[in-house]
């Protein structure tokens, strides 16, 4: 047994020099992606004023001051005031909680429905996932937000039905990107590997595809934040989401609209603040998957 | 004790199809075409031939990964062909496999104490987490891994050390049976053999029977007592090892042997070159399936398939030549 030594010995030392868990190995590749990073930092503020926002903002956000109606940007009032003299920046602030927490929890309703049909379907097979998928081709068939209108003019408006039918969109998208995922996983050594020590379906599901496939969900998980929002706002534009007095940044968009020949920053701002999200979530995503799904790199 | 049979295998079928479209005429790669052999309790069974001849799905059978078309896999009597994916849970405990490359057959999100406590937690339920920890450093101990490394995932550690450790996630439910696919086919030359001495010194320890799955003669030459050679789903030879290397009948295993590279330059010795490919198991050559390649085909082989004819002691082949 004397000859095994070298070799222990010197991967040891190697391995001591560079301990690096998972995590630390993504860090290292995020940081060189700036505009994802950029947006990271961003959302991680948008994070903490949904937060914090409501106890810091320097205006009550539902308060109306019929003396500063309509007011175009000041020092006093960063963004303006709006039609009933409320500050656009603080009901900006304390909206953000309301529209991402919808677009969130949207998202990972999506997200969870549909990893634990890609899984299945994926893993399985047959008969099962020709089914899940020819009925995910069915709701792909439709515009996404058609489709969210559909479900809301069924359900009736709100911010509930809103998130029932924004994640009903997503479970699609994400059921076909965990099937393929699976698909490739499934076929890998350690999952026969880990059959022949007598697993159970189960556990190779859950102890083992299901961890490959984290990443690929990490990734479109943020992309589709994003959409979600989008989504979200406009079926609050469009009446059909958060009551029109609320801060919500669709509503305020919705609102506004009458006085944009007028009063533009009433406009401008909200529209601004959706689109800035959005684009964070989209440059993130981005530079996500080129760290974590290194297939799609050129 | 020393000549009960572990494995008995026979007439054992795998005939994969091809094509899956409706009206299409039905096609199979005809990947283990009628194998039968057995294994002894304690000895070490070396299968060899070319890729694609179907000793990997011949061990992937055994273990019931794959399920045979026909034929009867008995593992100390019992037949196993037909029962249920539920039973097999049972029977997988004391059949374990070593993967041929230990980049894959790790899960890359586990830690390695997990990846060799997993088999008892599938196994054991109930066990107590510190007699598993007692249980996994003990035979990493054994492997030649040291303790410190539990916490370590399989992306930190070199090809020979990743095998030592699915050698020990293969043992750590002592099983009787060790199905190696290739074990060290992917390792450096130098590590080859750590880990077949390794592989010999737990077979003395725990008494082991090894099924050695291997397309590298040097290799089962080392480690087997006995050699099954196969070539397009078919074993052609089945002996003692003495007899497969000193005196082999079937001239696939002789062509096979006179390959095998020469340490001393000055030692003559007849190399007998194959001609043409290796044909596809999809549409194998009638009779003797070796006869497109064999320098002694006669018009016999063309026609009628040869069956294992017994030689000498414990010598069988398949050649109309005998």
């Amino acid at each position: 047994m004397s000859n095994i030594q070298p070799e222990v010995v010197t991967t040891d030392r190697i391995v001591n020099e560079r301990k690096e868990t998972h995590f630390h190995q993504f860090w290292k590749e995020f940081r060189k992606k700036k505009p994802a990073l950029i947006s990271l930092f961003f959302i991680l503020f948008l994070i903490l004023i949904m937060i914090i926002g409501p106890s810091v903002v320097p205006y009550d956000p539902a308060k109306p001051d019929y003396n500063r109606v309509l007011e175009s940007p000041t020092l006093e009032h960063f963004f303006g005031t709006d039609e009933f003299g409320r500050d656009i920046l603080s009901r900006l602030a304390v909206g953000a909680r309301l529209t991402l927490s919808v677009s969130i929890s949207a998202v990972l309703l999506g997200a969870v429905f549909g990893t634990i049909l890609g899984l299945v379907s994926g893993f399985f097979g047959k008969l099962l996932d020709r089914s899940i998928m020819r009925v995910c081709d069915v709701l792909f068939a439709f515009p996404d937000l058609i489709l969210a209108i559909g479900i809301v003019a069924i359900l009736g408006p709100g911010l509930r039905n809103v998130i029932i039918a924004v994640s009903f969109f997503s479970i699609p998208s994400f059921a076909r990107i965990v099937r393929s995922a699976t698909l490739e996983t499934k076929e890998m050594l350690f999952v026969e590997a880990t059959r022949s020590i007598g697993a159970s379906n189960r556990r190779i599901i859950w102890k083992h595809i299901f961890p490959e496939t984290v990443p690929t969900i990490i990734v479109y998980f943020t992309m589709k934040v994003g959409t979600a929002i989008l989504a979200a706002a406009s079926l609050s534009f469009l009446g059909l989401g958060a009551e029109p007095s609320s801060p919500d940044w669709g509503a305020m968009l919705s609102k506004s609209r009458d006085y944009i020949d007028s009063s533009f920053h009433l406009v401008f701002f909200p529209g601004l603040i959706i689109f800035l999200t959005v684009l964070a979530f989209n440059l993130l995503g981005d530079g996500l998957r080129d760290v974590l799904d290194p297939k799609t790199k050129d | 004790m020393k000549d009960e049979v572990l494995i008995d295998i026979k007439d054992v079928k795998k005939h994969f199809p091809l094509s899956k479209k409706w009206f299409a005429e039905k096609k199979y790669v005809k990947a283990v075409d009628g194998v039968s052999f057995s294994i002894k309790k304690g000895e070490t069974f070396g299968l060899v031939g070319e890729s694609g001849c179907g000793k990997s799905t011949t061990g992937r059978l055994i273990n019931g990964l794959i399920k045979a078309d026909s034929g009867e896999i008995k593992f100390k009597g019992k037949n196993l062909a037909n029962i249920s994916e539920k039973d097999w849970k049972k029977y997988r405990k004391p059949m374990q496999m070593v993967f041929q490359d230990p980049y894959a057959s790790l899960s890359p999100r586990l830690k390695v104490k997990d990846i060799l406590s997993e088999p008892l937690k599938i196994h054991y339920p109930k066990m107590p987490n510190d007699e598993k920890k007692k249980l996994v450093t003990e035979l990493m101990d054994k492997c030649g891994i040291s303790e410190f490394h539990l916490e370590k995932y399989p992306h930190e550690f070199s090809g020979g050390q990743r095998q030592r450790i699915g050698i020990a996630r293969s043992l750590i439910l002592r099983p009787e049976l060790i199905i190696a696919d290739e074990p060290v086919s992917a390792l450096d030359v130098s590590i080859q053999s750590q880990i077949l001495n390794l592989m010999k010194d737990l077979q003395e320890e725990f008494g082991l029977t090894y099924l050695f799955i291997s397309h590298d003669l040097s290799v089962v030459e080392h480690i087997s007592d006995r050699v099954g050679v196969m070539y397009l789903g078919n074993l052609v030879e089945i002996a003692r090892k003495r007899q497969i290397f000193e005196d082999p009948k079937h001239p696939y295993t002789q062509a096979l042997l006179s390959s095998i590279p020469q340490p001393d330059p000055k030692k003559k010795r007849e190399t007998i070159v194959l001609t043409g490919e290796i044909p596809s198991a999809a549409n194998p050559p009638s009779g003797c399936k070796f006869h497109t390649r064999c320098p002694a085909a006669m018009e016999i082989c063309r026609k009628i398939v040869p069956e294992l004819k017994q030689l000498g002691r414990e010598q069988y082949t398949a050649c109309h030549l005998y």
